[in-house]
């Protein structure tokens, strides 16, 4: 295949950026997007050029690394699978693809197509931990019973892999479907109850510090997310901070 | 965002009943209005319940407004190539933009009518269907007529045309709006999340076109 590329470069986070039109050819319909990019990039640093800087790390959909803005939509035109698990028999010969890192304030671009997803980081910080027994006699986890319902929607919040596509494909930059995920995976069980107030309302304190938008529940993110992470949990986040915010002291 | 929005919601549906009243033709029609809007301008329940509104549109323009500047600068730099049709709805990205129209027709229309019956000087109606009332009332209905009325008013055809479009906007706004506000207060449920989606887009199809209806009704009977 022979592709059309236009590519976001930026040298670093303070400069300014700006697309660019670079052609690639003899690209196989079995490589993965990521493997698309490698050629390029050894086809720059052939010709002497900067390679275009862009985040990987495990290739096969669980790290959550892999980020891109591809023609207009996050991790490109399919559902439920990272860019990392996009194949470029997705697309045409002669087709001409846009490259954009995720764009959020909240997300500065390090450089080119990598940015800087700390800011989630520093949420989980603020809550997203339980208190566990340290003394030396842990408790065996199966002693405290667990509704099976309750342990299937933790887990379904769970596989978040924190990727920041929804945040990217949001038209608000807001960050909710992820809190809402990791303040679900913990508001959903026993060990994660000692917490339980605290955690929402810091989580989200620090959401909104970082200087993500606010949820309209368009439900963008719902669609875009990788793992089919649902919009119940930004519901239940919003249940759960209710409730925090009229019993906490 | 939510409470207000549905409270709205609630005020739709009782404003909607009051004006439903203007299908009413004849003397009885006219007697029956003017009657429901003094008891909508002194009774003190009512009071209350406007005085709700008033905060109601009041807050939720303003945490509206709000918010939509927060999240225009959550996002410095734009897509250069972005595709949202393919994961949402255009009324739920565009909810401040339909909101403002919404807010700018509250605007007109309140100065068209309610500031007329509050401070304007209006006709009186001394008499109803069965003789001399025993106190005059303000005759909004009239005016409410007449304001729809080509051989009164020049502009009374852009007017019905301007309360339709208004209709529309509030329409698209409710489209999203009416199961979003179930969302934001935590109601998300597998069974009743798919009935409240099915209420909300009956709601905000069937409410704003009756309400439509009734200014393009006065027009149209009386220019012909
Ligand atoms: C009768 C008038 C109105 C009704 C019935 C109404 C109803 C609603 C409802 C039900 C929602 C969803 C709330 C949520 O998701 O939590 C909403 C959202 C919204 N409304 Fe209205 N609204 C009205 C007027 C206005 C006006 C005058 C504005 C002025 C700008 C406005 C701006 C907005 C905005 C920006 C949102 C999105 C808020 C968000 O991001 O969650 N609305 N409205
Ligand atoms: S909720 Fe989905 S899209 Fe958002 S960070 Fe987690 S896995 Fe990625
Ligand atoms: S590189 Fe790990 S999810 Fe794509």
């Amino acid at each position: 295949m022979n592709l059309t590329l236009k590519i976001w470069r930026q040298a670093g986070p303070s400069v300014i950026g700006k697309m660019e039109t670079y052609k690639v050819s003899d690209i196989s319909p079995d490589m993965s997007f990521l493997e698309m990019m490698d050629v390029l990039n050894d086809q720059l640093i052939r010709d002497g050029k900067d390679p275009v800087a862009f985040d990987h790390d495990c290739r096969e959909g669980i790290c959550g690394m892999c980020s891109m803005y591809i023609n207009g939509q996050a991790h490109g035109p399919n559902r439920g699978t990272t860019t990392c698990q996009l194949h470029m028999r997705s697309f045409k010969d002669g087709d001409t693809i846009y490259i954009e890192p995720w764009r959020a304030a909240a997300f500065p671009v390090i450089k080119d197509l990598s940015v800087d997803r700390s800011s989630f980081d520093r949420i989980i910080q603020a809550g997203g931990y339980v208190s566990v027994n340290t003394s030396g006699n842990t408790q065996d986890a199966n002693a405290i019973p667990v509704p099976k319902e309750n342990a299937d929607k933790a887990f379904d919040a769970a596989t978040c892999i924190g990727c920041g596509a929804c945040v990217a494909t949001c038209t608000n930059s807001s960050a909710m479907l992820f809190v809402s995920a990791k303040v679900s995976q913990l508001a959903l069980l026993p060990q994660g109850d000692p917490e339980r107030e605290l955690r929402v309302l810091r989580m989200v304190e620090q959401m909104d510090k970082e200087g993500f938008g606010n949820c309209s529940n368009t439900g963008a993110c719902e669609v875009e997310c990788p793992k089919g992470i649902s919009l119940e949990n930004i519901a239940r986040m919003n249940r759960e901070y209710l409730r925090a915010s009229v019993t906490s002291e | 965002m939510g409470a207000t929005g549905l409270f709205l919601c609630l005020f739709l549906v009782g404003h909607l009943a009051g004006n439903l009243q203007l299908f009413i033709g004849g003397a009885e029609g006219q007697l029956q209005f003017n009657e429901y809007a003094k008891f909508m301008t002194t009774n003190p329940a009512v009071k209350i319940l406007s005085y709700l509104t008033y905060f109601s549109i009041l807050f939720h323009t303003v945490d509206g407004i709000l918010l939509a500047v927060e999240n225009r600068k959550a996002r410095p730099v734009k897509y250069a190539y972005n595709k949202p049709s393919a994961n949402s709805s255009w009324a739920s990205r565009n909810m401040a933009v339909l909101g403002t129209l919404v807010l700018a027709f509250i605007v007109v229309h309140m100065s068209n009518f309610w500031a007329q019956m509050h401070w304007g000087e209006i006709p009186v109606q001394i008499s109803g269907p069965d003789g001399t009332l025993d106190e005059p009332l303000k005759d909004l209905h009239t005016v409410v007529l007449g304001f729809f009325n080509p051989a009164e008013n020049s502009l009374a055809l852009a007017a019905a045309l301007l309360y339709a479009f208004a209709m529309v906007a509030i329409a698209f706004h409710l489209w999203h709006g009416f199961q979003s506000a179930w969302q934001s207060l935590g109601v998300n449920h597998p069974r009743y999340t798919p009935l409240i989606k099915g209420a909300g887009k009956a709601f905000s199809v069937v409410i704003p076109a009756l309400f439509a209806i009734i200014p393009l009704y006065l027009y149209f009977t009386q220019a012909a």
